[in-house]
C-alpha cells in the first residue's frame, strides 16, 4: 500500500511534489502550500469525506477527496479545474439553502467557515430554494449552546467527542434529510454525560455549537454602580487574547488586559495565578501527606473542571483518589468572596467575582451547588477568553493602542508555577517545585523539570527527589484518562501523581480560546506561558509573598481545617443521562390517573390489547375519560402473569376488565 | 458428520431411494406472490383430497416412506400474476391461478383419470393457445433458466434433494481437489461479474482478496436487496438457499476466509428464515464446521438480519451495519478487500452473483460462456412489472434484446386497464433508482452490461419497470428521487442535500412553477451530486433526473413552457373539464364545488372554470356519470 | 444470571431480566448491538429509552451512540406500534400501479399521519415501506406477516373493516 518510500513525486497543477511521508493527499496539497476548502477533515480525527469539498482530479481516478486518498508516486493531481470550482461552488450552495441564514446575528460570524469559504470560493448567489430548519436551540447547559439550524452535519464534533474524549455524548440521530447531530434520545445537553470540555464547540465550523455567553450579565454588573466587580484572568487567556486582535498566538497581553478591563469598568483585575500558587501548596500538601503516610495514591489532579465531572460519571470508584482541591478559579472565588469585602469595603452581597478563562467548563464549575457560599455562588460569572475579546470590541476599546497596567494587589501578584497551570505538564512541574524543598529540605536552585514538558497524550515519568523515587503520569484528553483510570482501577500500575486535562494541550487549548486550527498555535501559547514563566522574579509557588500572607491571615497553614473549608471540596458520583432510572410512578403533571397497560410481547399474547380498547372504551361510556390517562406502555417484566395494567403505583398482574375498572374506581374515589 | 468424500453419494443414495416408489410429485409454488395468492390452502386442499382418493401423500420424503404421492412445495417459479401455480410431474402439467376449491378436480382428473383439467390450463392471450406444460407458455419458453432453475423445483428446505440434484459437489470439488488460486482462476476465465449493480469481475474481486496477507478474512453475502422493484435474491433465497451458500462456501475458500455474513432484508422474514435453516442444516451434516470435506479448513456462516436501510446494500455501509453501527458508507479506498470487516480483507458479493458460481465450478467456464455476450457471460435474471401483461421474475441470457423480454416473455404492453395495446410502449426504467429509462430506439440493443451503461443506464440488480405512453416522465424522476432521498444515509452534502433540492425542482416543475432556469439548475446539480458525492447509492442517485432529461426533455419542457403534462398524468398541470357528452346537467357537482368553479342551466352541460379551480376532485367524485377529467 | 450488569441499580437489573438474557447471549460484544435491539425489540415490541440506555451502559458504549443506530433503521420503533401493522409497499412497481392512493386511503380510514402513525386505541400502525419486494403482485400491503397483494383502496377498506369487526368481537 504505502509507496512513499520511493522518491517519485506527485505532480500537482502540473508541478512535482515529493511526497515526503503525508498519510493523505490533502495533507501533502497543503504541506505544498496550496489550501483546499474541507468542513470535516481534521488532523486528530479519523477521516470522514462527507463534505466533499476537498476534492481533487486525478488521472485515472476522476473526482476523488483527497483526504482520503494515500498518494502515490507519479499520481497526476488537479486542484482547482472548473468542474471542481463549480462542484465546490454547488455543495456551498447547497449548504446555505438549508442553512439558517442569521449570519449577521450569529455568534460565530467573525470565525465561521462556512462564511469564509462562501466567501473564498465566490457564491454569489444560492441557486436553489431555501429549505429552512425550524428547530429549538438547546440552552440547557451552563457551558454550551447547541442550535441545530446551523449544524451543516459535518460529524467534527461527534468525532471529536468520541475519539479524543471517549465519551460520546452526541452522535448522529435519524437518517437522510432528518439527520440531526444530538445527544441520547434527543435530550438537552443539559442532561446527558457532556462534561462540558467544548471541543465540540472549538471544532464546529459554524455556529452550530457554541460557548454560552454571560457577556450581557457582565456588563449589567459592570453598568451597575451598586456592584464592585473584580476579575480574575486564568493563565492561558493571556497567550491567547491577542490573536483576535491581531497578534501572534503566545504573545502575553496580561497589561493590556487588565487596562481594557478597567475601562470597560471593572474594579479590580486579579490573577488566577495567584490562586494557583494557593492550589499548589494545599495539593503539594496533600499529597506529600498521602505519600508520606502511606495513604490512598496515586493522586489525580482535579483542576479540571471536565475531568471531575468525566470522573464522577464513569470513576464513582476512582473519586476518594482525586485531590480534594478545589481549582483555583474556584479557590480564588472562595478566598475573593471571604476576604475582599472587607478589604474593598463592600457588602459581601455587592461583590460580583468574573473569571476570565480559557474554558468552558469552568462555566459549568462556577455553578456547581458546592460552591455556593452565603452570599451566593463564590463565582458570579465566567467569561471566556473569546466573550472578553468581543467585550473588548463591544466597548470599543482599541487593544493594540493600549497602555499596559498592572494587576491589583494582592491578590494579582503570582510566581511562573502558577502560571504554567495553564499548558499541560503545568500542574505537575508547579507541585514538583514545591514538593523538592519540601520533600528534601533543601533549596531548589534550577525550578525547571523539562521532564515533565512536552505534548504526549500520556507522558509517564519517574522521577528522584532526594531518596524518594516518584512515579508520575501527564495525561491530555479524557480517551486518554480513562486509558490510565482503567489501569487504576485493575490496580495495574503504581503512580503516585496523575495530572489530567480534558483539553489536547491543556488549558491553553481550551474550548474559550479564540478559533484557531492546527496544533501549532497551541504550542505557541504554551511556549509564551513558560517565557512568562522565565520573565517573573519568582518560580515557586511558596516563594510568593501574599500567599504567606494570606495563610498568616486567614488560611493559618497549608491543610488546616480552615484551608480545608475554604479551599477543599467533595466529589459524587453522578448518573450518565437524567431520568435513566426508572420512574415507578411517572405522572402526567395534569392531576389525572395514570392507567398504563403493557403490551409487551408476554402481555400482548395474552390479550392486553383488547383490555386497552376496552379500558379506553369502558372510559368513555363512563364519562370518565378526562379524568384518566391511559396509555400503552412498554414491558412490566411480569409477562408469565400478564396482562400486566398499572392504575396509579398499584400494578396489578393476570388483569381483567373487571379488576382493573374496580382499581380505578376505588382510586379516583380516594382522590375525590 | 460428512467428512469422507463418499458422504454425499450415500445422502444422494438415500434420497433416491426415497423417491422410488413415488408415483406423482405435486409441486406448489410456496413463493411470496403465491402464498399471498392462496397457494397453502391449495397445498392442504390437495393433501385432503390425495388421501380421500385412497392414495398416500407425502410429504417429508423418508427412505422407509411408501407413499406414492409426493407433495412439496416450491420457491418463487416467476409467474407471480399467474398464481398460484401447481406442477404435476413426470407429466409437467402446470396448472395456473388454482384455488383450494380446484383440489379435488386436479386429483381426480390427473392422477386417477390420467387427464388434465383444461379450465386450469395456461392460455396465451396473445394467440389463444392452450399450453400444457411450462415448457409451451411463451412467458417461460423464452427464457434461459439457470439461476433460477431449481428455484420453481425443489424443496428449499430439505438440503438432501439439494445434494441428491448435484449439490454441493462443487463445494467439494474447491475444497478437496482445487488450490484457492484454482477457483479463482476458473472464476475469472468464466468471466462472471458481480450482479448487484456495478458489474465488476467477481473473479478479479476474489484473487485482489486472497492476495492479501491476513490472519482473518471474511466473505459477505449481500442479501440486502433494497431496488424497488426488484425481487430476484430474495427468490434465489426462498427457493433455492442452499445454492447461495454453496456458492459463499466456494467464496470462502477462493480467498482463504473462514467465516461468511449473510445480510438479508428484514423485510424478507422468510428468505431469512429459509437460509438460516439452510446454514443449520449444512451445519449438522458437517458441510460447515471445522474441517470442511476433510480440507482441515474451516468454514462457517452467520445470517444477520437487516435492520431496515437501503443504503447498506452498499458494501461499506453493509459493514458498517454488521460491525453495529450506522449504515453510512465511509470512503473507498480502502476497498473491502484490503480492509473491510473489522478492518479485515472482505469479499462481498450479491446473492445472484454466488447463486452462480457452484454452476462454474461443476460445469466449468466454457459452459458458462455458451450463453451470454463476450463482454458479459451467463445470463442474468431481470424483475418484470409495470404496465406488461406477465409480470414476474424471468433470466435471459446476457445480450438478449428489451423487445424479446417487454413483448415476447412479457407479453406486450398494457394500458391503463391492463389490456394489452400494441402502440402503448413508452419506456423501460431499468436497474431502479440507480438506473436510467431505455426507449424505442433501444428496444433491439443487446442488454448487457457495458451497453446499458453506455446509454447511460445501468443494469443494476435486474429491476425493469415498463412503463406505457400514460406515464409521464417527469413524474418517475420524481418517483425515484423521492427513494433515494428517503434512504440517503444522510452523510454527505451532495447526496443529503442535493437530493433533496433535485426534489423540490422536480416538484416544482410538475406543479407548473419552474422557469427555464430551473432545468439548466438540475442538469447542473444533478452532474455534481453524480461526480461528488460519497457513496454509489449517491453517485446513481441522479440517474433518473439525467436519463429522462436527456430522452424526455421535451415532456419536461412541456410542463415548464406550455405548463401542460404530455402524459395527462401532472393532476396541478391537468386542465379540468366537463364532458358535454356524459354530463346530465343534474347540478351535483357544483353543490360540491368548494369555490363556486363549476356553472350551469340545469339538465344542460355544465363547465369548469380552470381559473378558480382548485382541483380538490370533489366534483368528480360527485359525479355519477365520470363526465369530470383532470382534477 | 446477567454478571456485568450488574453494577447498576438492582431495580434496574430486576427491571431489565430479558435484556439481560440477551445480552449474555451476544456476550456484552457492541458489536452486536443490532441484533440485540432487534432482539430486545421482539421482546418489548419496541425500543424504550429506559431500555436502549441501560444496554449502552452494559455494553459500555454512549447511549447517543446506541440511540444513533436505533434511530438510522427503519426498522426500529422508538414508540409502541398497533397490533396491526400494515405496510404499504411503495416500490416502483406498486407505485405505477397506483400505491399512493392506497396509502391515502388508509391514513385517512384510520385517522394517522407518516409521523404520528399508530392508531391512539393501538390496533393500528401505518407505514409506507420502500419496497417489499412482491413486485409481481402489485400494488401490495401487508399486515402483520399476511401479504395482500393487487389491493385497491376498496379492497384494503375491507381488509381494516374486518379487523375491526373481528377485534370488536
Amino acid at each position: 500500500m504505502n509507496t512513499n518510500g520511493t522518491n517519485e513525486p506527485i505532480i500537482l497543477n502540473g508541478q512535482p511534489v515529493v511526497i515526503n511521508g503525508q498519510k493523505n493527499l490533502l495533507e501533502l496539497i497543503r504541506s505544498a502550500g496550496i489550501e483546499l476548502p474541507t468542513f470535516c477533515y481534521h488532523s486528530k480525527l479519523s477521516v470522514y469525506g462527507a463534505c466533499r469539498l476537498c476534492i481533487v482530479e486525478i488521472d485515472g481516478m476522476g473526482v476523488v477527496t483527497s483526504c482520503s486518498t494515500v498518494p502515490t508516486p507519479g499520481m497526476v493531481v488537479r486542484t482547482h479545474t472548473d468542474q471542481l470550482r463549480k462542484m465546490r461552488r454547488i455543495f456551498l450552495e447547497l449548504l446555505l439553502a438549508n442553512h439558517h441564514q442569521s449570519c449577521t446575528t450569529c455568534d460565530k460570524s467573525d470565525s465561521c467557515k462556512l462564511q469564509e469559504l462562501a466567501r473564498q470560493m465566490g457564491v454569489t448567489d444560492v441557486r436553489f430554494p431555501s429549505i429552512p430548519k425550524d428547530m429549538q436551540a438547546d440552552t440547557s447547559s451552563p457551558s454550551l449552546v447547541r442550535d441545530p439550524n446551523k449544524c451543516i452535519l459535518c460529524g467534527d464534533c461527534v468525532r471529536a467527542c468520541s475519539e479524543i474524549q471517549g465519551i460520546g455524548a452526541i452522535d448522529f440521530a435519524g437518517r437522510g434529510a432528518t439527520t440531526v447531530v444530538a445527544p441520547a434520545f434527543n435530550k438537552d445537553l443539559g442532561e446527558v454525560d457532556c462534561v462540558n470540555c467544548g471541543l465540540c464547540a472549538s471544532v464546529c465550523p459554524t455556529g452550530a455549537i457554541v460557548p454560552k455567553s454571560e457577556i450581557e450579565d457582565v456588563w449589567k454588573a459592570v453598568n451597575d454602580p451598586n456592584v464592585t466587580v473584580v476579575a480574575q484572568i486564568a493563565p492561558a487567556v493571556r497567550v491567547a487574547l491577542g490573536e483576535m486582535f491581531g497578534l501572534e498566538p503566545g504573545v502575553a497581553t496580561t497589561g493590556r488586559i487588565v487596562a481594557a478591563l478597567k475601562k470597560i469598568g471593572f474594579d479590580k483585575v486579579f490573577d488566577t495565578s495567584f490562586a494557583a500558587d494557593l492550589t499548589v501548596l494545599e495539593e503539594a500538601t496533600e499529597f506529600i501527606e498521602r505519600k508520606t503516610l502511606g495513604k490512598k495514591l496515586p493522586l489525580f489532579t482535579s483542576c479540571c473542571p471536565g475531568w471531575v465531572k468525566y470522573a464522577e460519571q464513569y470513576y464513582p470508584e476512582l473519586l476518594p483518589n482525586l485531590s480534594s482541591c478545589r481549582s483555583p478559579q474556584q479557590m480564588f472565588g472562595s478566598l475573593a468572596k471571604t476576604t475582599l469585602p472587607d478589604q474593598l469595603k463592600v457588602k459581601p452581597e455587592q461583590l460580583y467575582v468574573v473569571s476570565i478563562m480559557p474554558c468552558t467548563a469552568k462555566k459549568f464549575e462556577a455553578k456547581r451547588p458546592e460552591f455556593r457560599g452565603p452570599a451566593g455562588a463564590d463565582v458570579d460569572a465566567v467569561l471566556t477568553t473569546q466573550e472578553l475579546g468581543k467585550m473588548i470590541k463591544q466597548a470599543g476599546i482599541q487593544f493594540h493602542k493600549l497602555t499596559p497596567e498592572s494587576l491589583d494587589m494582592p491578590m494579582g501578584f503570582k510566581t511562573g508555577a502558577g502560571v504554567i497551570f495553564g499548558t499541560t505538564g503545568g500542574v505537575s512541574e508547579a507541585v514538583l517545585r514545591y514538593a523538592h524543598e519540601k520533600l528534601t529540605g533543601t533549596r531548589l536552585e534550577n525550578p525547571d523539570f523539562t521532564d515533565v514538558r512536552g505534548n504526549t497524550g500520556i507522558l509517564s515519568k519517574t522521577l528522584r527527589i532526594g531518596d524518594i523515587y516518584l512515579k508520575l503520569a501527564i495525561v491530555h484528553s479524557l480517551s486518554n484518562a480513562r486509558k490510565i483510570a482503567d489501569q487504576v482501577k485493575a490496580g495495574n500500575c503504581d503512580y503516585d501523581l496523575i495530572e489530567v486535562m480534558a483539553c489536547p494541550g491543556g488549558c491553553v487549548a481550551g474550548a474559550g480560546q479564540p478559533v484557531s486550527e492546527g496544533g501549532e498555535v497551541v504550542q505557541q501559547r504554551a511556549k509564551g506561558l513558560y517565557e512568562a514563566d522565565k520573565t517573573l522574579q519568582l518560580h515557586k509557588s511558596q516563594d510568593n509573598p501574599y500567599i504567606q500572607q494570606c495563610y498568616q491571615t486567614t488560611l493559618e497553614k497549608p491543610g488546616s481545617h480552615k484551608a480545608h473549608e475554604m479551599l477543599h471540596t467533595e466529589y459524587n458520583s453522578r448518573k450518565r443521562l437524567c431520568g435513566s432510572a426508572i420512574n415507578l410512578s411517572e405522572g402526567s403533571g395534569d392531576g389525572k390517573l395514570n392507567v398504563s397497560v403493557c403490551v409487551g410481547t408476554g402481555c400482548y399474547l395474552r390479550g392486553s390489547q383488547t383490555l386497552l380498547t376496552q379500558l379506553l372504551d369502558t372510559a368513555h361510556t363512563k364519562g370518565i375519560d378526562d379524568k384518566l390517562h391511559i396509555k400503552a406502555t412498554f414491558c412490566f417484566e411480569a409477562c408469565t402473569k400478564g396482562p400486566t395494567v398499572k392504575v396509579g403505583d398499584t400494578i396489578i398482574e393476570k388483569c381483567d376488565l373487571k379488576t382493573a375498572t374496580r382499581e380505578i374506581d376505588s382510586q379516583l374515589k380516594v382522590r375525590v | 458428520m460428512l467428512t469422507d468424500m463418499q458422504t454425499l453419494e450415500l445422502i444422494k443414495q438415500g434420497y433416491d431411494k426415497a423417491v422410488k416408489p413415488i408415483q406423482h410429485r405435486i409441486i406448489i409454488c410456496a413463493g411470496t406472490g403465491c402464498v399471498a395468492n392462496g397457494s397453502l390452502k391449495v397445498f392442504a386442499a390437495l393433501k385432503k383430497e390425495v388421501e380421500a382418493n385412497g392414495l398416500t401423500a407425502v410429504v417429508t420424503l423418508e427412505e422407509c416412506n411408501e407413499g406414492q404421492i409426493h407433495l412439496s412445495k416450491s420457491g418463487c417459479q416467476g409467474f407471480c400474476q399467474m398464481g398460484p401455480l401447481v406442477t404435476v410431474e413426470p407429466e409437467g402439467i402446470l396448472y395456473v391461478k388454482v384455488k383450494a376449491e380446484d383440489a379435488a378436480e386436479i386429483i381426480k382428473t390427473t392422477l386417477i383419470d390420467k387427464s388434465k383439467v383444461e379450465r386450469l390450463l395456461y392460455v396465451d392471450p396473445a394467440h389463444g393457445q392452450v399450453c400444457h406444460t411450462q415448457k409451451e407458455i411463451p412467458f417461460y419458453a423464452q427464457q434461459k433458466r439457470i439461476e433460477l432453475g431449481d428455484c420453481g423445483y425443489i424443496d428449499p428446505e430439505d438440503i438432501r434433494e439439494y445434494i441428491a440434484r448435484g449439490g454441493y459437489y462443487a463445494a467439494r470439488r474447491a475444497y478437496a481437489k482445487m488450490t484457492a488460486q484454482q477457483v479463482c482462476e476458473e472464476i475469472t476465465a468464466s468471466g462472471l461479474r458481480g450482479r448487484g449493480g456495478g458489474g465488476f469481475p467477481t473473479g478479479k474481486k476474489w484473487a485482489l482478496t486472497l492476495q492479501q496477507k491476513s490472519d482473518k478474512k471474511y466473505v459477505v453475502c449481500n442479501g440486502d436487496e433494497g431496488d424497488p422493484g426488484a425481487f430476484m435474491d430474495r427468490s434465489l433465497m426462498e427457493g433455492n438457499p442452499h445454492r447461495v451458500l454453496e456458492g459463499i462456501m466456494i467464496a470462502g475458500r477462493a480467498i482463504e476466509a473462514d467465516f461468511a455474513y449473510v445480510y438479508v432484508r428484514a423485510e424478507y422474514p422468510l428468505a431469512v428464515e429459509r437460509v438460516r435453516k439452510a446454514v443449520e442444516d449444512a451445519r449438522a451434516l458437517g458441510i460447515l464446521g471445522a474441517d470442511v470435506f476433510g480440507s482441515g479448513m474451516a468454514f462457517d456462516c452467520e445470517v444477520m438480519e437487516g435492520a431496515g436501510a437501503f443504503v447498506c446494500g452498499e458494501e461499506t455501509a453493509l459493514m458498517a451495519s454488521i460491525e453495529g453501527q450506522r449504515g453510512m458508507p465511509r470512503p473507498k479506498p480502502p476497498f473491502p478487500a484490503q480492509s473491510g470487516l473489522w478492518g479485515k480483507p472482505t469479499v462481498i458479493n450479491n446473492v445472484e452473483t454466488l447463486a452462480c458460481v457452484p454452476l462454474i465450478i461443476t460445469n466449468g467456464p466454457g459452459w458458462y460462456r455458451e450463453c451470454g455476450t463476450q463482454g458479459s457471460p451467463g445470463t442474468k435474471t431481470f424483475a418484470l412489472t409495470g404496465h406488461v401483461a406477465n409480470t414476474g421474475l424471468i433470466e435471459v441470457p446476457f445480450g438478449s434484446t428489451l423487445r424479446k423480454i417487454v413483448f415476447d416473455i412479457g407479453g406486450g404492453v398494457t394500458d391503463t386497464t391492463g389490456e394489452i395495446d400494441p402502440d402503448a410502449f413508452k419506456a423501460v426504467q431499468i436497474g431502479g433508482p440507480s438506473g436510467g429509462c431505455l426507449i424505442n430506439e433501444h428496444l433491439d440493443y443487446p442488454l448487457d452490461f457495458d451497453t446499458v451503461k453506455k446509454i447511460g443506464a445501468m443494469v443494476g440488480s435486474g429491476g425493469l419497470v415498463v412503463m406505457n405512453n400514460k406515464t409521464c416522465m417527469v413524474q418517475i424522476a420524481h418517483f425515484f428521487m423521492r427513494f433515494t432521498q428517503n434512504e440517503s444515509c444522510g452523510k454527505c452534502i451532495p447526496c443529503r442535500e442535493g437530493t433533496k433540492q433535485m426534489l423540490l425542482l422536480l416538484e416544482q416543475i410538475m406543479e407548473g412553477k419552474a422557469t427555464a432556469k430551473t432545468l439548466d439548475t438540475l442538469q447542473t446539480l444533478a452532474e455534481a451530486v453524480q461526480k461528488g458525492s460519497l457513496c454509489g447509492l449517491g453517485k446513481t442517485a441522479p440517474n433518473p433526473v439525467l436519463s429522462t432529461l436527456n430522452y424526455f426533455r421535451h415532456e419536461y419542457e412541456a410542463h415548464i413552457f406550455q405548463k401542460r403534462c404530455p402524459a395527462g398524468a401532472c393532476k396541478a398541470l391537468a386542465i379540468p373539464e366537463i364532458s358535454a357528452e356524459l354530463c346530465k346537467g343534474c347540478g351535483f357537482c357544483a353543490k360540491k364545488c368548494p369555490v363556486g368553479a363549476i356553472t350551469g342551466e340545469r339538465k344542460q352541460p355544465h363547465k369548469i372554470d380552470a381559473d378558480k379551480c382548485i382541483r380538490c376532485g370533489a366534483c368528480a367524485q360527485a359525479c355519477k356519470f365520470n363526465a369530470v377529467a383532470g382534477v | 444470571m446477567c454478571s456485568s450488569c450488574c453494577n447498576a441499580q438492582q431495580e434496574q437489573v430486576r427491571r431489565f431480566e430479558k435484556v439481560c438474557r440477551i445480552l449474555d447471549k451476544h456476550q456484552h460484544n457492541p458489536s452486536r448491538l443490532i441484533p440485540i435491539l432487534q432482539e430486545v425489540q421482539k421482546e418489548y415490541r419496541y425500543l424504550p429509552e429506559e431500555v436502549m440506555a441501560f444496554i449502552a451502559t452494559s455494553l459500555g458504549v454512549s447511549p447517543a451512540k446506541v440511540y444513533g443506530v436505533a434511530s438510522f433503521y427503519a426498522n426500529f420503533a422508538l414508540k409502541p406500534k398497533g397490533k396491526y401493522v400494515i405496510h404499504i409497499c411503495e416500490g416502483t412497481a406498486c407505485h405505477v400501479k397506483g400505491s399512493g392512493k392506497i396509502k391515502d386511503a388508509l391514513f385517512k380510514k384510520l385517522n394517522v399521519t407518516p409521523e404520528n402513525n399508530t392508531t391512539p386505541d393501538m390496533l393500528f400502525t401505518v407505514q409506507p415501506v420502500s419496497c417489499l419486494g412482491a413486485c409481481g403482485l402489485a400494488p401490495v400491503m401487508t399486515v402483520n406477516e399476511e401479504v395482500h397483494g393487487q389491493v385497491t383502496p376498496e379492497a384494503a377498506m375491507v381488509i381494516i373493516d374486518e379487523i375491526i369487526k373481528k377485534e370488536r368481537n
